[in-house]
């Protein structure tokens, strides 16, 4: 990437400003949070760096009204802490990408909403876009444009909020997001199932999850032969279910409860059991999950490969050899197949400059999407090129 | 009455009716196309009848096909487009206008596929929201947005407006349900947004269409998520002498780290017009009346309700009733679900949609409370507690219309109110014709106007239900400059 410059603007009003300045200079705009993702997307060409790295600060928390709102650099680490403190959590996991791009720097809120960044919990509490309710962010006419708010129910106007949750930063810069939040769970119960292939633990997970038990948690990681489930709530609800799910899995084994202190969730949302080594490609697979297991055969059928099963299946992060096309033409072909769409997360910057990082569009939504980034960025300034060639 | 503007019918448009209704003719049988004074009446208004435009006919297709050919057909003819599903809007968002054909999607009904393995349903658009969960129900699945009127209102009409229900603070509202649509664009295209898979990639399409109220294209296939049901529910009643210490028990019992499944709050006017219809047992010697309800097995619900319970004492509960059976849950549940179709019965009303930062709910139902008096007329309150979006029903004679504009205006400051202190005008009803000339309320210029530009991103020429949501006056086309 060639830069001249990083800004760092420290004030919505200085937002406004930079981005101004830079779409009056006709410059080319790369927009950062913390940089712990940057090696996400086409690479592309800016003139310009506008990071949040400045635009800090907790704007609101009112824990009994369950939403947080924050300027777009606040660190996601602040967030959890405030969180925390309150007996409260982000319900829907945000995966941290440094295990996976060997970054340094500090996640921010800001692209947890831009990236739509959800973690295991997704399967049960909804997407970061599912509890994103309000944004502020600057337009590509330099303007400071606002949608929801801080209240749960809206439907006024346009939902924009929605549209911003993983555009990656294509649509403006955000400067100030909300979301709302849900209790910290009393106790947390995790449960193994030893031994399973994938087709069969893609079955028992979806048993599990068509349960009256509400897991919050549904996974494989195939190579290790171990599928973990995740119940939470008040104790004695956790252990009444897990005695129930452990009868209605019997047929797949014994369903062992681990002790409380072992973490695999944090693992599990961050790819940590297939994120190295950091030379490989990684594939960041969605899928319906009845497809998922008989989709990774089809593609290990014709490359090596590691894979972690999450959401019940229907997210699939695939680890292979990056060389040539990193896969991408006989991936593609499977996830089509199976109904589903990839995203190349992590592969060499040549790698990502000739093949497709997001999921090809069809014409129609093709054309839409472009008329809808004009309708933001009539210039086509900001994160040009970042998630397809010429939007 | 007749404070809400609609545009002029286009008369090179009303003149070439006859013409119009041919072409239609050529695209659809007849027992699809409405055409007669008569029958075009059913379609003049929705559920917000104070207002209604006769349309210049009704397609009433029955393939995503034929949604195409009729929509194609009026834009090359340039004619506006009302999209229409069971017509229960309680904001006019179906109300056409003379110089629009009504494209309903009430005869696309079918339900195409139920996958419990994948938990999902993918289902025609004019199916009503009731109908999914009872295709499902067999096997112990639900469709989780539960608007009131979901005994009538379609899949199509609950993703356009982004429909809501007393059960989304467990499980969202429309918007967190639907995996992916069917839609056929402003000139004919038809395009699949989303899918099976639980994100679709790209820009979220899917968000931008759910509560885009009909202005971005007409849904006509939906896969909707379907989730299986708890072992058992069971609401409980819970009387309090004034409405603020309710507020702090909904407060208090969110604080604990509990969210039931729902938490509705009526006010001594509502808990009367409702007791009257439903006969459901609501205590009728208290100001404030809260419905929580809990989900789980029978341990499970008597531990979590032991815990309401003992937070609700500490904040002066002075009833506690618990549903001893399924008859006695339904009965609760009718009570508050005909809210609306109760107080029709004693009074025309308009109903209220804001909603509010929960916190200021002991202000802003005082505030309420003056504002009707000082037009002399009355208000029930019925809304989701857990959160803030109201629903005061302001209660008014529709022959009187005097009274009627007091009742409008009486709204309209009511839901200024709730912009004020944070909230916004519509939490679930949408803003149709009802709130459009309020959006300056709670939008500025350029709010607005980025809203348009995507909108027009979709619709250049304003053809979809154009007189709704934005303002009359200066309306922005796109910036792609096409």
């Amino acid at each position: 990437m060639s830069e001249a410059r990083v800004l760092r603007p420290a004030s919505e009003a200085e937002a406004i400003e930079t981005m101004r300045d830079a779409l009056a200079g006709n410059m080319p705009i790369r927009i950062a949070g913390g940089e712990t993702r940057g090696g996400i997307g086409r690479p592309m060409q800016s003139a310009v760096t506008i990071s949040t790295a400045a635009l800090t600060g907790i704007t609101l928390y009112e824990p009994s009204e369950m939403v947080i709102g924050a300027r777009a650099g606040t660190p996601l680490a602040e967030i959890e802490a405030a969180l925390a403190a309150k007996g409260q959590m982000l319900p829907f996991e945000p995966a941290d990408y440094r295990t996976i791009f060997g970054s340094s720097g500090e996640p921010t809120i800001g692209a947890v909403a831009a990236g739509n960044i959800s973690g295991p919990r997704r399967l049960w509490a909804g997407a970061a876009r599912d509890s994103l309710i309000g944004v502020r962010f600057v337009n590509g006419s330099g303007e400071i444009i606002k949608s929801g708010g801080r209240v749960m129910k809206n439907v006024t106007g346009l939902d924009l909020v929605k549209l911003q949750a993983g555009a990656w930063g294509t649509l403006g810069l955000l400067t100030e997001v909300v979301f709302k939040v849900s209790p910290r769970p009393e106790t947390v119960a995790t449960l193994v199932l030893h031994g399973l292939d994938d087709t069969s633990a893609v079955a028992a997970m979806s048993r599990a999850i068509s349960s009256p038990f509400e897991i919050t948690g549904a996974a494989h990681v195939a190579q290790d032969g171990k599928t973990y489930l995740r119940i939470e709530g008040f104790a004695d609800s956790v252990a009444y279910r897990a005695g129930a799910l452990g009868k209605l899995l019997a047929d797949y084994g014994t369903l062992e409860r681990l002790d409380a202190g072992i973490d695999v969730w944090s693992g599990i949302r961050d790819a940590a059991p297939v994120a190295l080594p950091r030379e490989r490609a990684l594939w960041r697979i969605s899928v319906k999950p009845s497809l998922a297991a008989g989709m990774v055969s089809t593609i290990r059928a014709n490359r090596t490969c590691e894979t972690l099963y999450d959401w019940g299946g229907g997210l699939v992060w695939l680890a292979t050899e990056a060389s040539g096309d990193a896969g991408e033409r006989q991936i593609r072909e499977a996830v089509r197949h199976a109904k589903g769409h990839a995203t190349l997360v992590r592969a060499p910057d040549s790698v990502r400059a000739s093949v497709p990082v997001f999921e090809p569009e069809a014409a129609a939504i093709a054309a839409l999407t472009r008329r809808i980034k004009a309708s933001i960025d009539p210039s086509g300034l900001i994160n040009p090129g970042l998630m397809h060639a010429g939007l | 009455m007749n404070a809400i503007a609609f545009p002029k019918p286009d008369p090179g448009i009303m003149e070439r009716r006859e013409t119009i209704v041919a072409g239609l003719a050529v695209l659809l049988p007849p027992e699809c196309l409405v055409t007669t004074e008569d029958e075009r009446r059913a379609f003049e208004t929705d559920a917000f009848t104070a207002y209604r435009r006769m349309p210049l006919a009704v397609a009433l297709p029955r393939t995503t096909n034929e949604v195409a050919a009729v929509m194609a057909y009026c834009h090359r003819e340039g004619v506006p487009v009302v999209p229409r599903g069971a017509g229960t809007s309680l904001a006019g968002g179906a109300i056409p206008q003379e110089d629009a054909v009504v494209i309903g999607v009430s005869k696309m009904n079918r339900i195409l596929d139920i996958n419990f393995g994948d938990r999902i349903a993918h289902v025609q658009a004019g199916v009503t929201n009731l109908a999914i969960t009872n295709a499902v129900a067999t096997e112990g699945f639900f469709y989780a947005p539960d608007p009131s009127s979901q005994l009538a209102c379609t899949i199509a009409g609950n993703i356009a407006m982004n429909s809501g229900g007393a059960h989304c603070l467990k499980y969202g509202v429309t918007t967190n349900n639907i995996l992916g649509v069917t839609m056929v664009l402003v000139d004919g295209t038809v395009v699949e947004i989303g899918g099976e898979a639980m994100d679709a990639p790209g820009y979220d399409l899917l968000g931008l269409v759910c509560g885009s109220e009909g202005q971005l294209g007409i849904i006509t296939e939906a896969h909707v998520r379907i989730l299986r049901a708890a072992e058992g529910a069971r609401p409980v009643l819970f009387g309090f002498p004034t409405s603020v210490e309710a507020g702090e028990a909904v407060a208090a019992i969110i604080g604990a780290g509990i969210v039931p499944v729902a938490m509705e709050f009526m006010d001594k006017p509502a808990i009367e017009i409702c007791e009257a219809f439903a006969k459901a047992g609501y205590p009728m010697d208290v100001e404030a009346l809260l419905i929580i309800e809990v989900e789980g097995s029978e341990e499970e619900m008597d531990a979590a309700l032991a815990r309401i319970i003992a937070i609700a004492k500490t904040h002066g509960v002075k009833t506690i009733k618990e549903s001893k059976s399924a008859m006695e849950t339904a009965a609760i549940w009718k009570g508050r679900k005909s809210a609306f179709g109760a107080t029709g019965r004693i009074a025309d009303y308009i109903c209220m949609d804001g909603t509010i930062p929960t916190g200021q709910l002991p202000h802003v139902l005082k505030r309420i409370d003056e504002i009707v008096k000082s037009y002399g007329l009355r208000v029930a309150n019925v809304f989701h507690a857990g959160d803030g979006n109201l629903h005061p029903l302001i209660l008014y004679n529709c022959n009187d219309p005097v009274e009627a504009r007091k009742a409008e205006d009486a709204g309209n400051d009511i839901l200024k109110l709730c912009v004020e202190v944070g909230g916004c005008l519509t939490g679930e009803h949408g803003v149709g014709i009802e709130k459009r000339d309020l959006m300056r309320h709670q939008f500025n210029e350029a709010d607005l106007h980025q809203q348009m530009r995507v909108r027009a991103a979709f619709d250049d020429d304003w053809i979809l239900n154009p007189a709704k949501v934005f303002p009359l006056d200066g309306r922005a086309r796109d910036g792609a400059g096409r």
